[in-house]
């Protein structure tokens, strides 16, 4: 039996410091691979996970924020950040990795999968799912 | 007597920041390192306090950590001071005593 389920991770953690950041992602990209409806949301310090300019080489670990551009090819398309997580940390959209993929219903058109929302928004967002993941 | 501080944890998760404020004797060196690098950005939810406290306390942060977050140099409130891990080594050895906020 074949079924696709709606599948929230939600991120809250700074990259580095732990390690739920990266498993996070290793269970999105499995996720994805079995052809489940996924979206991600990025909350609390878990916006930092997706900072651009990240360079891990003088800490001697894997710098995996790259990987995030692989998920518009796994069909990962609904990035939802929540702007008073941005606010309270002093960023803003441009700080982020420009994540996209190609709208394959628009002639492949590449579009941004990075969606700024607010808190009430991501309400909804979270009420829609099936299965909510918390990293 | 002064002493050095670390706090590794950000100030937006957890309070280790800013109890390491709230009991750090004047003149001590406050040193931010991994998640705690955080802590040195201006314009968030926590600079206003380490600002304040910067009158007490002298503010360092791991250039390494920074770098491996994506956090920029030019976005540090002003007066915090950028080191490498010599400089961790030399601030462990001036100060007589190291507290970790962990």
């Amino acid at each position: 039996m074949s079924e696709t389920k709606k599948f929230l991770f939600v991120n809250r953690k700074a990259p580095y410091g732990t390690i739920y950041a990266w498993e996070s992602l290793e269970v999105i990209l499995i996720s994805a691979a079995f052809e489940q409806d996924v979206s991600l949301v990025f909350i609390d310090d878990g916006v930092f996970q997706i900072a651009k300019g990240q360079d891990t080489t003088e800490l001697g670990i894997k710098n995996f924020s790259p990987t995030y551009n692989a998920l518009g090819d796994y069909d990962v398309n609904k990035i939802y950040i929540e702007k008073e997580s941005l606010d309270a940390r002093g960023l803003t959209v441009d700080d982020l990795l420009k994540l996209t993929y190609e709208d394959e219903d628009d002639d492949w058109a590449e579009k941004d999968s990075i969606h700024v929302v607010s808190s009430a928004e991501l309400v909804d967002i979270m009420d829609q799912q099936d299965v909510v993941l918390s990293f | 007597m002064p002493m050095l501080h670390t706090v590794n944890k950000s100030p937006f998760e957890r309070g280790a920041l800013e109890s390491c404020i709230r009991l750090a004797i004047k003149g001590s060196s406050v040193l931010l390192i991994e998640d705690g690098v955080y802590g040195a950005s201006r314009g968030t939810a926590a600079s206003n306090m380490v600002e304040n406290a910067m009158k007490d306390l002298d503010f360092y942060v791991l250039g390494s950590d920074l770098k491996a977050r994506g956090v920029d140099e030019n976005r540090l409130i002003d007066g915090i001071t950028v080191i490498d891990y010599s400089g961790f080594v030399k601030l462990a050895v001036e100060n007589d005593k190291v507290q970790a906020w962990l």
